[in-house]
């Protein structure tokens, strides 16, 4: 049985298809790195796997069970939000927000779901850090405590919707490092969205790349080449590998500037042209990754 | 000063109220939403002057205006509820309406400027009866909901996933904050419930790491602010409203105060 998977499934946002004819499976226990350009349909191909956007047509099941909203065997972490400054919420009182958080009453919380959330900020090795003011905590430290908050109710399948955003390189690798250990203990499933692909090299089994409304789901190697990638931007693409690095850039590429960049410069270079009217709320996103780590 | 009967109404009526408009104003400042709560109290006006010609108390016609626009704000949603433009636009029209019905109304300055700023020393017993049921009401209602409520606000999408309806939450909540807006009202007017609704709350919400803590703070500082202000009426012979938006003043800038000095403090104590 698989952990998810798609049946010839279109999916549309806003009246516009974004993704059609898709058909993938993944299996349980893979760590899939799921790609490709802004408004490619990442993030709503999560949320179909949430049944927030139910498919046009086909049909999506996750672990067998047609996908529907509050299933208990996902564990989902949302794109991170701006947090006001002057919001003083400890970040433990935020990750116990979503403990139950869907019953009705008041939010107090039991002795089971206090244990609940030690257990998950323990998972992440953020339960000193979980005292401080969420406003106050780096964007790293955040995004452990949207982790924590993901893995509530030990789900099987956690999606993460660009966990990497605006984190600087060193901060990524942090990241990315503490998902797949998680992922080895806990033997969950893994949906990890991200921009570039070469963070997530390393610990991924397969690749989820996103496109001109397809899918290509396999190998690196089967999935990051000129031809498949040309497919799904719908413009020549070139793959430059250098140095355990793979660089995707349109035609005409610039390799002066790119081998000696982390990849990101190349990657927005390829990605330029794609920001046709889509509604990620705060995407702001393209270009330089910026270092939110203060 | 509590020899007077219409003191002791005062005090009643401002302490109902305050535990009302603390907690729910929580909320709302926690939501970002203190521009809708601004609204539903202009909006409000309207409906207390269509009272006034109709015959009816105005709080009854301030609450069925208030309920109304609340809903209807919070099933637009998100996207829409959120457009300053159109909420400005329909506060303004509405006030205008207000307006135009106190125009009809033959009474008209002192009943306009007891709706606009209040006039708490002129609650009789059974406004305050009518404050504490809807007060009840309000309070029962919003925990029932603050879970959920709590949830979609910090996490919308991960609380929509696990099933929590943001419309429908939306539109409860606004529904509640109509009843303490109502209720703020009869204290300080409808231009003035920000005073004792968002005043206290964004303190608290400075103040406080815990949320518990920070709904306790925020009726705290409502009803001390409700009662300061009655009580220095009473010696200053001066409006309680103008009193109470002045301790809601000074709140808020001893919690802002307060802030930077701990970030100072805390840069210290790390270097």
């Amino acid at each position: 049985m698989s952990a998810l998977a798609f049946r010839d499934v279109e999916l549309a946002l806003g009246g516009r298809s974004v993704l059609a004819g898709v058909n993938l499976a993944i299996e349980a226990g893979e760590f899939i790195a799921l790609l490709g350009g802004n408004g490619a349909g990442k993030t709503t191909l999560l949320r179909a796997a949430l049944g927030l956007v139910a498919p046009r047509r086909g049909s999506i099941s996750v672990f067998g069970q047609p996908a529907a909203r509050g299933n208990p065997a996902i564990g989902y972490m949302p794109q991170s939000r701006s947090i006001p400054p002057s919001l003083r919420l400890s970040g433990r009182d935020f990750v116990a927000c979503a403990v139950d958080g869907a019953r009705w009453g008041l939010p107090l919380p039991g002795r089971a779901a206090r244990a609940e959330v030690e257990r998950v900020l323990d998972l992440v090795g953020a339960a000193d850090l979980a005292r401080r003011p969420l406003a106050e905590l780096s964007g790293g430290e955040r995004q452990r405590l949207l982790l924590a908050q993901a893995l509530l109710d030990q789900p099987r399948l956690l999606l993460l919707d660009e966990p990497l955003m605006s984190l600087d390189p060193s901060r990524q690798a942090g990241v990315v490092d503490l998902v797949a250990s998680l992922q080895r203990r806990l033997g969950v499933t893994v949906l990890f969205s991200a921009h570039d692909l070469n963070p997530l090299l390393p610990v991924m089994d397969r690749v989820l790349y996103v496109g001109n409304r397809q899918a290509a789901l396999g190998t690196v190697e089967a999935v990051i080449t000129p031809a498949v990638l040309s497919r799904l931007y719908g413009t020549p693409i070139e793959v430059v590998r250098a140095g355990g690095h793979i660089f995707v850039a349109a035609g005409g590429l610039d390799l002066a500037r790119d081998t000696h960049g982390c990849g990101e410069s190349a990657h927005g270079h390829a990605h330029s042209h794609r920001h046709d009217g889509h509604r990620h709320d705060g995407h702001r996103h393209d270009g330089p990754t910026e270092a939110a780590d203060a | 000063m509590l020899d007077y009967a219409f003191m002791r109404n005062a005090f009643a009526a401002a302490a109902i109220v305050a535990l009302v408009a603390g907690p729910v104003g929580y909320f709302l400042v926690l939501r970002g939403q203190t521009f809708a709560g601004h609204a539903l109290a202009h909006i409000g006006f309207t409906g207390a002057t269509g009272a006034f010609l109709l015959g009816i108390p105005p709080l009854w016609g301030l609450l069925g205006m208030t309920l109304a626009a609340g809903v209807v704000i919070g099933l637009l949603g998100e996207d829409l509820a959120q457009r300053d433009v159109a909420i400005g636009l329909v506060l303004a029209l509405a006030l205008g309406f207000g307006f135009l019905f106190l125009h009809f109304v033959t009474s008209f300055a002192t009943q306009a400027t007891a709706l606009l700023f209040g006039n708490v020393l002129a609650v009789d017993p059974a406004t305050v009866w009518s404050l504490l049921g809807l007060g009840i009401l309000a309070l029962a209602a919003l925990g029932a909901i603050a879970r959920p409520l709590l949830f979609a606000s910090l996490q919308p999408e991960l609380a929509q996933a696990r099933g929590v309806s943001l419309r429908l939450i939306a539109a409860l909540f606004l529904a509640i904050v109509a009843f303490a807006t109502a209720e703020a009202a009869q204290i300080v007017g409808v231009l003035l419930v920000f005073t004792l609704m968002v005043g206290p709350a964004a303190a608290a919400l400075r103040l406080t790491r815990r949320v518990g803590a920070g709904v306790l703070v925020a009726a705290a500082l409502a009803l001390l602010q409700a009662w300061g202000g009655l009580a220095l009426a009473y010696e200053t012979d001066w409006p309680a409203s103008f009193w109470i938006t002045a301790l809601s003043g000074l709140v808020y800038a001893a919690a802002v105060l307060a802030g930077s000095w701990r970030a100072v403090a805390a840069r210290g104590a790390r270097a």
